[in-house]
């Protein structure tokens, strides 16, 4: 059926699924590291006061994570047999009417409490009419004039700098979250001219969250989504998966230079990853700043992303001004939330009514206080921390391998952000399917720890360990014979045999070039095959040259 | 035994004097033998029987369900019923069957009551005649009175008189003696203006005492299920089944007493009525004014305290009614777009024709219009100007209701309808909108405010036709209200229509027995 009338928020319905084992969950500031835009985050350079800069803002969908949908009681599955979820309501049938999930407010309530937004004590529901095939009753019901929060902020970081290693923190603001529904899904089939609609979506909560446009770039962008994602899934508000479209993010994309007003914007949708987000923002400011440096005019339009070519194409647009004809849905009373069980008005039983003190007091601990946690039990780096808590699992990992070492915590971060990320990233796989586990790796760690092995060995017997999973580290250690030399009188022998045959070397050492000794060091290990302890090495060799 | 109240029949069950299944042949015939009056959409007469038989079978066991059980009634054709078509008299739902029963079909049919069948109205409930839907009109029984033909001077049967609407088959099929309760829906009158001019007792409870969950929606924020009965006591026994807080309803709220049996011997010497003075509208006739009159004094020899009373904005009313009425229609009716179910078009080259010829053939010219009107007034640059400023009018036309009834007058008391029952003939020759305009002027602020009001017939005009007065009454004091109902019932002793149990078959007009002519106490 034709579609030249597809509203262009609609086909942000229609985004393709890609297969799931495409992780949206990059750490994104190594990915995105590739982005040709430099960020205005960076301090401008007062020589070019001209220059556009990418003006930023974000409208975000946030499935709720709830058992039955915003008004419905039927069930929220992803991948049920289509049209195998839907009730009366979500169909839209004649005579039925919308009655509110408490768990969804209760999950936009939070949300809006963890983005420190104000929640509206008393909020309202509206109708958003337009006409499109799965959209059933002609109408969303949405919260356009008062939505339950409103006026939050959501503090977000990413590793910057020179070396892209300085957390940068940056404030975005919530303009308001509001609850609606979600829309079931149109399959166009073009073949045979139909098209085939799958009502289990229709009807399942959402929270729309608007970011106001105080980012500037991709990487910014990206920055805050991810951390968004991260306190979506703290909360367990929303799973935040955006290739399941879980997470839909649209971005409004403007340039303008400093001190003048926003410049025209445009609407980029189609984006089901957060590095597809960096891309498709960066490619669309360069595009607009290239329009403006024509002396070109940026059209108020909606663009979809396109992931092969990563660029923007213009989207058919809505034929002329789509009029939403909002009103009030009458058939919901207002939404009321209360302070505690003290401010309930006489008739409500409190095991009714969303109360902020009950929701307060279950916030869990989110990714800011966890890294700021991470940093002062630890004594990490900012940045170490930054990387434990923006990779899923990973901060449960380091934390799981002190559990099982006395190692000193900077020392087991390297190993947890360099070994264990390096080949997860490596091979594509999540921390939950890394073969090593956070006990074997801390058993690695101790065996370490007590002199018997190098660090040198224990990163191959690290690698023996991803290649044989459940092989102890122990065992892999006799096996290869990696075991730490410390028997003095072998140890003696070796050095002896390095000191006589690099005569010239050891000369060096003896008229004062202490650096020299690390190469009759490293001789030393090429010897052992990196298992010479080397403080005995060291001791040794010392005695021997001088 | 057709022509008993509710209560009456359900004693004669009790006393073995006829049994819900001989009752349930007799309705169903009756229903045939009236056929012409078209108050019936769907007659569901197997299920009526079935039904029958197990009301019977408890009725013998001596365990029924309650004094509905084994009744029967009947069903505006916009309540959803499970199985069974519900049309809304439009083509858009000419072959829908719902899978579910509204609430308030649920409720009596867990109490027993035996549902005959889905009555006539006008499309989508949109009018006030109960002429314009896609199964043709509804004749008013009356037109076939002796009353009207000996005194109306009818000469034809092309005299025939409308019911009013929009719920006239529902008020058609108490009047006629086919059912002995049956539901409408009141959005600005639709039960009470029927109610009037087929001479029978019409109740639109309290907004959110009754649930609306199966009721295909006129206008969400005022559409009440309304309850038709020949006696006051019958309306009082349905409204304390079917009212209470409904989970599938969000506005339902919970009931502030069990309503069983109203007192027989309520007295009304403690109570004010007021009569609005704004409600003496151009148009009024002579004889309803009459007995608005007549009744009033009823009510001071009785020594009520009659006080007249202003309600200010009503004559921005029904301008207001319409404009919050055309933008909920514009809204509610988005849904019916030939996709899930309904009506749908042969058109099919793209989705928007589809949608459009869908839209345009399923859709009579009245339901088209309001759907114009509202998105119209829904249009960003209107909304301000139209919905917003109805809203405000809304607002002040429920505080003179307010006012008034902080004042100390605990119900009004005003007339239903300009007129009695308008001849067919003349009834169509104004569109829909002009009439909609004159019938619902007095009953559409009640839905306006949300308020409890009844329509109580009173006695017969000069043409032999019901004239009916309106009591309005503050919100959720439905109770009390009915009891002022029947005190008023149980003085203006109105005529029924007679011939229920005739025998004769021959005889095809129904004849009016005056159980005894007062016109004052």
């Amino acid at each position: 059926m034709a579609a030249s009338s597809i509203a262009a928020r609609e086909l942000l319905h229609n985004i393709k699924l890609i297969p799931y084992y495409q992780k949206s969950s990059c750490l994104f500031s190594r990915r995105i590291s590739t982005s040709k835009l430099q960020c205005s985050s960076q301090p401008p350079e007062k020589s070019a006061p001209q220059q556009l800069v990418g003006v930023v803002g974000l409208e975000i969908h946030a499935q709720i994570s709830s058992n039955t949908k915003l008004f419905s009681g039927s069930s929220v599955q992803f991948l049920a047999p289509p049209n195998s979820s839907v009730s009366f309501f979500d169909a839209s049938l004649p005579g039925t009417l919308p009655v509110l999930n408490r768990r969804c407010v209760e999950a936009a309530v939070m949300t809006g409490l963890a983005l420190n937004c104000t929640i509206n004590k008393k909020s309202v529901f509206d109708r958003k009419h337009y006409f499109y095939a799965d959209l059933p009753a002609g109408y969303q019901i949405t919260q356009q004039r008062r939505p339950v929060a409103v006026d939050g902020v959501l503090t977000y970081s990413f590793l910057g700098g020179r070396k892209r290693s300085q957390v940068m923190r940056k404030n975005v603001h919530i303009k308001q979250i509001q609850l609606e529904q979600d829309s079931g899904k149109s399959l166009h089939d073009d073949v045979n001219s139909q098209t085939l609609i799958d009502l289990n979506r229709a009807g399942v909560g959402l929270m729309e969250l608007v970011m106001e446009p105080d980012m500037s770039c991709g990487e910014e962008a990206a920055a805050a989504v991810r951390e968004l994602q991260l306190i979506l899934q703290a909360l367990g508000t929303c799973q935040g998966n955006m290739s399941e479209g879980q997470l839909r993010v649209d971005a409004n994309v403007s340039v303008h230079r400093p001190g003048e007003p926003l410049g025209t914007r445009t609407e980029v949708k189609n984006i089901n990853s957060i590095r597809y987000l960096a891309r498709a923002i960066d490619f669309e400011v360069q595009r607009q700043t290239a329009v403006v440096r024509r002396g070109g005019a940026v059209l108020n339009e909606t663009r979809a992303y396109d992931s092969k070519s990563g660029e923007t194409v213009a989207m058919r647009d809505k034929e002329g001004l789509q009029d939403y004809r909002f009103m009030p849905e009458p058939n919901l009373p207002p939404l009321l939330v209360f302070e505690d069980e003290a401010s309930l008005p006489a008739g409500v039983e409190a095991g009714e009514a969303v109360l902020l003190r009950t929701l307060r007091a279950r916030l869990p601990e989110l990714p800011s206080v966890r890294r700021d946690r991470l940093v002062q039990t630890y004594g990490l780096l900012p940045e170490h921390s930054f990387t434990l808590v923006n990779e899923d699992g990973l901060m449960e990992y380091f934390e799981a391998v002190m559990k099982g070492t006395s190692r000193d915590p900077r020392k087991v971060i390297g190993w947890v952000t360099n070994e264990l990320l390096g080949l997860l990233k490596q091979q594509d796989l999540s921390v939950s399917h890394s073969p090593v586990l956070p006990a074997a790796l801390a058993e690695l760690l101790e065996l370490q720890e007590a002199g018997c092995i190098s660090s040198s060995a224990a990163k191959q017997v690290f690698q023996e360990m991803w290649r044989s999973p459940g092989k102890a580290a122990l065992q892999i250690i006799q096996e290869l014979d990696l075991g730490l030399v410390s028997d003095a009188a072998d140890l003696h022998r070796i050095c002896q045999k390095v000191v006589d045959s690099h005569p010239d070397k050891v000369r060096a050492v003896r008229s004062g070039n202490q650096k020299v000794l690390n190469k009759l060091m490293g001789l030393v290990q090429k010897e052992t095959k990196g298992r010479a302890d080397p403080v005995l090495v060291r001791e040794i060799l010392q005695e021997k040259t001088s | 035994m057709l022509g008993l109240t509710l209560k009456e029949v359900s004693l004669a069950f009790r006393e073995g004097k006829i049994s819900p299944t001989e009752l349930c042949r007799k309705c169903l015939n009756r229903i045939k033998k009236t056929q012409r009056l078209n108050a019936y959409i769907t007659v569901t007469e197997e299920f009526a029987m079935k039904q029958a038989r197990q009301s019977e079978a408890r009725l013998l066991q001596g365990i029924p369900k309650g004094p509905l059980d084994g009744i029967p009634f009947a069903v505006k054709d916009n309540f959803c019923t499970a199985n069974i078509r519900t049309t809304c008299a439009s083509k858009m739902l000419k072959d829908y069957t719902p899978p579910y029963n509204a609430t308030v079909v649920q409720k009596l049919l867990d109490q027993g009551a035996v549902l005959m069948g889905k009555t006539n109205m006008d499309e989508f409930a949109m009018g006030a005649g109960s002429t314009d839907g896609a199964f043709g009109p509804v004749r008013n029984p009356w037109s076939y009175s002796d009353s009207y033909r000996t005194q109306g001077g009818a000469a034809s049967d092309s005299d025939w008189v409308i019911t009013g609407g929009s719920s006239g088959g529902s008020a058609a099929a108490v009047a006629s003696c086919t059912s002995y309760l049956a539901l409408g829906s009141d959005t600005g009158g639709s039960t009470r203006n029927p109610g009037a001019l087929c001479g029978v007792f019409a109740l639109k409870p309290t907004y959110g005492l009754v649930s609306r969950h199966g009721l295909i929606p006129l206008v969400n924020s005022m559409d009440v299920p309304g309850i038709i009965t020949r006696s006051v006591s019958d309306a009082a026994i349905a409204l304390g089944v079917l009212q209470g807080i409904d989970v599938r309803d969000s506005t339902t709220v919970p009931a502030p007493s069990a309503l069983a049996e109203l007192p027989e011997d309520f007295d009304v010497k403690n109570i004010c009525v007021g009569i609005p003075k704004e409600y003496h509208a151009p148009g009024l006739s002579e004889e309803t004014l009459a007995q608005w009159s007549r009744v009033a004094d009823l009510f001071e020899k009785a020594g009520a305290r009659v006080e007249q009373v202003s309600l200010p904005h009503t004559q921005y009313s029904i301008v207001c009614y319409h404009v919050l009425c055309h933008t909920e229609v514009a809204s509610n009716m988005a849904r019916f777009d030939g996709l899930e179910y309904g009506h749908r078009s042969e058109m099919k080259s793209s989705t928007e024709v589809m949608y459009a010829s869908t839209r345009h053939e399923g859709f009579n010219d009245v339901v088209r219009g309001r759907i114009l009107s509202g998105n119209y007034f829904l249009l960003k640059q209107n909304y301000q100007h139209y919905f917003v400023k109805a809203q405000k009018v809304r607002r002040l036309i429920a505080d003179d209701f307010r006012h008034v009834f902080g004042s100390g007058v605990d119900v009004l008391l005003t007339p239903t309808t300009l007129t009695d029952a308008a001849c067919y003939h003349d009834f169509t020759q104004e569109d829909n909108r002009t009439r909609s305009a004159q019938e619902d002027v007095f009953t559409q602020p009640a839905n306006i405010a949300g308020l409890p009001a009844v329509s109580v017939p009173i006695a017969l005009s000069r043409r032999g036709l019901p004239i009916g007065l309106q009591l309005i009454g503050p919100a959720l004091e439905d109770k009390k209200l009915l009891c002022v109902a029947q005190w008023v019932e149980q003085r203006v002793n109105f005529p029924s229509i007679s011939d229920c149990d005739n025998t004769q078959e021959s005889r095809k007009d129904p004849g009016v027995t005056r159980r005894e002519q007062t016109s004052a106490i």
